[in-house]
C-alpha cells in the first residue's frame, strides 16, 4: 500500500461558486455518462419496449377493431405515449437509488443551487428519454407503421410526444424522490399499467363497458394519444373522434403544463428539504 | 481563542416522535479530529447532518465556522465537505471523472478542476486506477474516492459519518492514515464512529453522544480516567473456570467482576497498580487452572461508556464485534502467558 498523504494546499480552491448552467450540466453529463455505459438499461428496455409492441401489432391487434384505420396505424402513436410511462418511470428508481446510496446527500451538501441540480437532472432524462422514443418509433416504422397526415403533422406529434416526456419526468422524479428508496418507487410505478391500459392507447374506448369509458376518456394518457393520434392520421375522424386536431392538441398542452406546473415545485421542494 | 469550527448550543430535531437531538451542547476547537461516539440511534448522523446542512435543527443555535449554519446554510456549503456513510460515487463514471464532477460542482474551471483531481487521487493513492471505472474498485477503493471527492473543494471542515463501517481491517487502516495526514496538513475533522477504538486511534476529542445529548467530553485518556478503575483482565483457557476465577479472584476487587463468556475473560476492576495483579497471580496459582493471559489496563471506552450509560454501547446490535478488544496499543502494562 502506497502511503497516503493529504496536503490541502496543493489544492486551488475555487474563486466563486458554480452557476447554475454549470451546477445543471455536471449533474447531466453523469446521467447520460450513466446511461451510456451501462448498455443493458438500453437493451433491456428497448426489448421489453419491442416485445410490447410486436404482440400488440401481431396477436393482440387482429381482434381489435378500429374502424377505417389499420390497427398498427391506429397503435403506434398510443404506443409512443404509454412508452413515456414505461421508460420514463425507470428516472423514478434511479432518482430513489440516488438517494438511498448517499449519492443525493453528497450534491445537497454541495455550495451549488439545488434547483440548478435537479433541472439538470430532469433535462438530461427527458433527452434520454427522447433517445428511447425514437427507437419505439423506429421499431413501429419497421413493422408498418406510416403516418397518414402531412410532414409538419408528423414532426408535430413527435415534439408533442417529447414534451409529455418532459412533463412526466417530473412527476417521475418527484415519485422518487417521495418514495426514497428503489422498491417503494418501484411498487409505485406499478400506477402506469391502470394509466397505460385504460385509455384510447391500444384499443378504441367505446370498446370498454360504459361505467369505464369516462374514466378512460378523460384521463391524460387518453388526451396525449388522440392529440398525437390526430396528427399522426391526419383526421381525427379516422381515429373515431369527433372534435378538430386543434381542440385535442390544446388539450393535451394543458395536461402537460399542469404536470409540470404540479410537480416541479414538488419536485424542487421535495429535493430542496433539509 | 480562535472561533470554534462547530459550536452547537442547545439544538434539538425530532422525526416524528423520534427525539434525534435534544439539547446538544458542543464546541470543537480548530486543529483536531473530534469524534462523536454512540450506539445506533444515539443522534450522531443527525448531528453530522445537520453541520453538513442536510437537516435543520428544529432549536438552538449551530455555527460551522462562525457561519450560522441556520440562516446561512449555503455558505457552509462552501467550507464543508462531505462523506457519508456510504461511498456516494457513480460506478458508471472513472475516479478521477468522480473527483472532476465533484470538483465543478465546488465551482472550479474545467483546468482547476483537473488539476486538483489529479492531486486528490495521488495523494489518496489512486492515480493507477484513476481511469477505470468505478464499478471496478474495491470497497476501501471507493471509500477512499469518497473521501477524495469531498478533499477536492479544499474544505476547511470534512465531516465523516461512519467513515469504516463496513470496512476489512486493512482498507480501515488505510483510511486512518489518510485521515491523520489530512488533520496534519490543517484540515479539520468530524467524524461519528460506534467503533470505540476508532476514537482512541484518531481523535484528539472525543465526544459521547447518548439520547441526543452529549454525556461526556475530553481527550481519550480523559474519558477513560472518569471511568475510574484501572482493570485486571484474565483470560482463561477453559469456559468452565469463569465461574470460580471470577469468585476467587474477583476478592482482589473494588467493584463486582464482569464475566464474557465469548472471549472467556474476567475483568476486575482495582484501586491498587502492580501489587493487586500480584495478589491475582497468586489467587490464580491457589486454583490451579489454565491462564492464557492476564494483565493490567486502564478502562476502554466501552467501559467509560458503560460506567457513563449504565448499558454497553453495542446494546441491540447483534451483529457488533467491538472491535476494542483486538487493540494492539491499550496503555497499561502486560504480562502474557503469566500462570
Amino acid at each position: 500500500m502506497t502511503a497516503v498523504t493529504f496536503d490541502a494546499g496543493r489544492i486551488t480552491p475555487a474563486a466563486r461558486p458554480a452557476g447554475a448552467i454549470t451546477a445543471a450540466t455536471t449533474v447531466a453529463a453523469r446521467s447520460v455518462r450513466r446511461f451510456v455505459r451501462t448498455p443493458q438499461l438500453l437493451v433491456i428496455s428497448t426489448i421489453t419496449g419491442a416485445m410490447f409492441l410486436l404482440i400488440f401489432r401481431y396477436v393482440f391487434g387482429g381482434a381489435i377493431e378500429t374502424g377505417p384505420v389499420q390497427y398498427v396505424t391506429f397503435m403506434v402513436p398510443g404506443y409512443i405515449v404509454t412508452s413515456v410511462l414505461f421508460t420514463g418511470s425507470n428516472a423514478s428508481s434511479s432518482v430513489a437509488q440516488d438517494l438511498e446510496e448517499g449519492f443525493t446527500d453528497r450534491l445537497r451538501s454541495l455550495p451549488v443551487s439545488r434547483t440548478a441540480v435537479l433541472a439538470g437532472r430532469v433535462v438530461a432524462e427527458s433527452a434520454l428519454l427522447a433517445l428511447g422514443l425514437t427507437a419505439t418509433l423506429a421499431i413501429g416504422f419497421a413493422v408498418g407503421f406510416r403516418p397518414q397526415g402531412t410532414g409538419v403533422e408528423a414532426i408535430a406529434a413527435f415534439g408533442l410526444v417529447l414534451t409529455f416526456g418532459f412533463a412526466f419526468m417530473w412527476l417521475f422524479v418527484s415519485v422518487g424522490l417521495v418514495a426514497g428508496n428503489v422498491q417503494a418507487a418501484q411498487g409505485m410505478s406499478l400506477l402506469i399499467f391502470p394509466l397505460s391500459f385504460v385509455s384510447s392507447a391500444m384499443v378504441p374506448v367505446e370498446s370498454m363497458p360504459g361505467w369505464l369509458q369516462p374514466i378512460a376518456e378523460n384521463q391524460p394518457i387518453t388526451v396525449m394519444t388522440n392529440a398525437v393520434r390526430s396528427l399522426a392520421l391526419g383526421d381525427p375522424a379516422l381515429a373515431g373522434l369527433s372534435g378538430t386536431t386543434a381542440h385535442y392538441v390544446t388539450l393535451s398542452l394543458v395536461w402537460a403544463a399542469g404536470l409540470v406546473a404540479v410537480f416541479a415545485p414538488l419536485a424542487v421542494a421535495r429535493f430542496r428539504k433539509v | 481563542m480562535s472561533t470554534p469550527i462547530v459550536e452547537a448550543k442547545g439544538l434539538t430535531r425530532s422525526f416524528g416522535k423520534v427525539q434525534a437531538l435534544s439539547g446538544l451542547d458542543l464546541a470543537a476547537e480548530s486543529g483536531q479530529v473530534v469524534a462523536v461516539l454512540g450506539p445506533n440511534g444515539a443522534g450522531k448522523t443527525t448531528f453530522v447532518r445537520s453541520v453538513a446542512t442536510l437537516v435543520r435543527p428544529d432549536g438552538g443555535e449551530l455555527r460551522v465556522a462562525g457561519i450560522d449554519a441556520l440562516r446561512r446554510p449555503e455558505q457552509v456549503r462552501r467550507v464543508i465537505g462531505l462523506a457519508g456513510q456510504y461511498a456516494a460515487v457513480e460506478p458508471a463514471m472513472t475516479g478521477r471523472e468522480n473527483v472532476v464532477m465533484v470538483a465543478r460542482l465546488y465551482g472550479q474551471t474545467r483546468r482547476q478542476a483537473r488539476a486538483n483531481a489529479a492531486v486528490v487521487l495521488d495523494q489518496l493513492g489512486l492515480t493507477e486506477a484513476a481511469d477505470r471505472p468505478v464499478s471496478t474498485y474495491s470497497g476501501g477503493m471507493r471509500r477512499r474516492l469518497d473521501l477524495g471527492a469531498s478533499l477536492v473543494g479544499a474544505p476547511r471542515l470534512l465531516l465523516l459519518d461512519e467513515p469504516t463501517t463496513g470496512l476489512d481491517p486493512r482498507s480501515r487502516n488505510e483510511l486512518w492514515d489518510a485521515i491523520r495526514s489530512m488533520v496534519r496538513a490543517g484540515t479539520d475533522v468530524l467524524l461519528t464512529t460506534q467503533y470505540l477504538d476508532e476514537a482512541d486511534q484518531l481523535a484528539q476529542r472525543v465526544v459521547i453522544v447518548d439520547k441526543g445529548r452529549v454525556i461526556a467530553d475530553g481527550t481519550p485518556g480523559e474519558l477513560k480516567s472518569r471511568a475510574g478503575r484501572d482493570v485486571v483482565e484474565i483470560r482463561v483457557h477453559r469456559p468452565e473456570d469463569l465461574t470460580v476465577v471470577a469468585e476467587s479472584v474477583g476478592r482482589i476487587g473494588v467493584e463486582a467482576p464482569r464475566v464474557d463468556a465469548g472471549t472467556h475473560r474476567v475483568t476486575i476492576p482495582v484501586a491498587g497498580g502492580r501489587a493487586v495483579i500480584a495478589e491475582a497471580i497468586r489467587a490464580l496459582d491457589a486454583l490451579a487452572v489454565e491462564v492464557d493471559d492476564i494483565g493490567l489496563r486502564r478502562p476502554t471506552l466501552d467501559e467509560v461508556f458503560l460506567t457513563l450509560t449504565g448499558s454497553p454501547i453495542d446494546a441491540g446490535e447483534p451483529e457488533s464485534t467491538d472491535p476494542s478488544t483486538e487493540s494492539t496499543t491499550e496503555p497499561g502494562e502486560h504480562f502474557a502467558q503469566a500462570a
